[in-house]
């Protein structure tokens, strides 16, 4: 327990300490990939956890960023414009999810009709090039996305704006990241959470001990929705753009790749595999590999053979194996 | 219990032809001359459960009194696990109703039913094979107990069925048997007033079952049970009335040696078996 929050302490004093050391261009590349992070960890909550595949988390961070940018272009209250993309999410995520919860939806049908949302939400925002597809000031933009979205800025009352240049918004990214992996963890060990990992593991009989399984889906659903927003309404802000390839199915698909290499059910390795893969993305593509995805999609393919349960719990594995007595600050099997 | 056996009708039932209607019989008028609700805990009338062409519950009345223990015997297909399924609420019944404590439960979820006092462990263990043993009772009685109450009840639990030193196994490095009486101990930290056992002795040695028969006449003090059972030798032991299912119809109802008398029963079910007991 001590031991797991000292390398708790050192994870934060060293996210902290990055931008002293990186460059401007690295810290902003930095930012993206914790945005990502975040992202990966909304379908963590829902997969890992709940049990329950959702292709959908690319559409929640897809209406986070566009709420992000029609309340911030209306309003100019960038704060008020983040919660409203995580607000957005959620509600989408309440409907999806009482229909499809509360319908006896299986669970292969659901992870389908998300990706179809998503796919439809593509085609959908796609199509809205024409002018008059505004809302406000705003206006949706079709395939070439909505421009002008105002970078993340504190606001405080009676002040100007303070606009978070990229140092900054690094910290305040860094900050929601290990608050929210803080809220999750707090989340799976509560009460709540030992009823989820019941669901996740026997749904008929956590069903009859008296656990109405609906409801606790949802809910867990609404949130990894609200959490996927949040990312989108940040990666808005952090590029001033959002386009319809948020809602793509390759977007979909690298989700549940980056939960998938970084191992599923530990919040931690979803933030590991985002991190990877997106690391490794960018490492191919500056390195001029012609076929970047092609190498990408063999490393992965390694990975997934070498680490079935993902790289994090692959790696604690192997430690375990060559430490002589197992350290005390490995995480428990979930 | 005798009182109750003879008020049941259980002497001599008809052939199995005619009886696959039940006591009310096939479309029978509503069973007004019953006894009022709140003596039995549990009533099913009528009850019909169709898979595609075939019927795996054919037109089953039972009814159970309050603090009960009643045996469900039957060959392998007779139905036994369906109506099991069925009372749970994890099947839903083509025809007929369920009454627990005189309300109707036919179109409750499974939950509903479990809330309201039912428990039921299956023919193959399910247990949270991931979980501790501890941790699989404390599910159970978080439901009912709360914050405040669930680690006394799981305390107690895991004494009655005799696991307080193997608290902290992962319910997946259990044997057979043991998985068993966990998941029978999870059923008993919910204090359910009735509850349905399917095969609880399959996979326990001799002893084994002799001590599961010990812990069900146990608990028969402070809830009405089913179990379902293959094993004469425990039917016996537990000295309960017996319900014979076959092919989905009740086929006949009384003591151990009023069933073992029975003509038809002996035909389709325990033959070769009660020469020997």
């Amino acid at each position: 327990m001590t031991a797991a929050r000292l390398a708790w302490a050192v994870a934060v004093l060293a996210l902290a300490a990055l931008p002293l050391v990186l460059s401007l261009f690295q810290v902003v590349r930095l930012t993206v990939f914790m945005i990502f992070c975040l992202l990966a960890l909304s379908l963590d909550l829902i997969w890992g956890f709940g049990g329950i595949l959702s292709f959908g988390q690319a559409a929640f961070f897809g209406v986070g960023g566009y709420a992000y940018g029609v309340a911030g272009i209306n309003t100019g209250v960038t704060a008020l414009a983040l919660v409203a993309g995580a607000v957005a999410a959620a509600v989408l995520a309440a409907l999806l999810g009482y229909f499809t919860f509360y319908g006896r939806v299986g669970a292969m049908y659901f992870a389908v009709i998300t990706l179809t949302v998503t796919l439809i939400l593509h085609q959908v925002i796609g199509s809205t090039a024409d002018p008059r597809y505004a809302i406000g000031a705003a206006r949706l933009g079709g395939y070439n996305g909505m421009t002008n979205i105002p970078s993340l800025a504190l606001e405080l009352p009676g002040r100007p704006p303070l606009l978070l240049d990229p140092v900054p918004l690094f910290y305040a990214v860094a900050a929601l990241l290990v608050a929210i992996l803080a809220a999750g963890a707090a989340l799976v060990r509560s009460r709540f959470g030992r009823v989820l990992a019941a669901i996740r593991e026997d749904e008929q009989r956590t069903e009859l001990l008296g656990y109405d399984v609906r409801w606790r889906k949802l809910v867990v659903f609404v949130l990894s929705g609200a959490v996927a927003g949040l990312a989108g309404g940040l990666f808005a802000g952090w590029g001033n753009f959002i386009n319809p390839q948020v809602f793509s199915l390759s977007q979909s698909a690298l989700v549940v790749i980056w939960v998938m290499v970084g191992g599923r059910g530990t919040l931690y390795g979803a933030i590991a595999g985002a991190f990877a893969v997106q690391f490794l993305t960018s490492y191919l593509g500056a390195a001029s590999v012609t076929y970047t995805s092609v190498a990408l999609g063999l490393i992965l393919i390694v990975i997934v053979l070498l680490f079935p349960r993902g790289l994090l719990p692959g790696v604690l594995a192997v430690a375990r194996l060559l430490l002589p007595r197992p350290s005390p600050a490995l995480p428990e099997e979930s | 219990m005798k009182r109750l056996l003879s008020a049941l009708g259980l002497r001599a039932p008809a052939p199995p032809a005619q009886s696959s209607g039940g006591r009310f019989g096939r479309g029978a008028e509503p069973p007004s001359e019953e006894p009022p609700p709140s003596e039995h805990v549990l009533e099913a009338r009528g009850v019909v459960k169709e898979f595609g062409g075939l019927r795996a519950v054919d037109h089953v009345d039972f009814a159970l009194r309050r603090g009960e223990l009643r045996c469900l015997i039957g060959p392998n297909g007779a139905g036994k696990s369906t109506f099991f399924h069925l009372l749970a609420g994890t099947l839903k019944p083509t025809a007929g109703s369920i009454r627990f404590k005189g309300a109707d439960i036919t179109s409750l979820l499974p939950f509903q039913i479990a809330r309201a006092g039912v428990g039921i462990k299956f023919q193959v263990p399910r247990v949270y094979d991931r979980l501790t043993v501890a941790e699989n009772l404390w599910l159970s009685a978080n439901f009912r107990h709360g914050r405040a109450g669930s680690a006394a009840v799981v305390e107690r639990v895991l004494a009655e069925i005799r696991f307080a030193d193997r608290r902290a196994t992962l319910a997946a490095h259990l044997a057979h048997g043991d998985r068993q009486w966990v998941e029978i101990g999870m059923v008993l930290a919910a204090d359910p007033e009735l509850i349905l056992l399917d095969e609880p002795t399959a996979g326990m040695t001799r002893a084994e079952a002799r001590r599961t028969a010990e812990l069900v006449r146990d608990i028969n003090r402070r809830a009405s049970l089913i179990v379902v059972e293959h094993d004469m030798d425990f039917v016996r032991e537990l000295g309960a009335a017996v319900t014979v299912l076959h092919r989905g119809a009740v086929l006949a109802e009384g003591s151990i040696d009023q069933i073992r008398d029975n003509d038809a029963v002996r035909d389709v079910y325990l033959g070769k078996r009660h020469a020997r007991g």
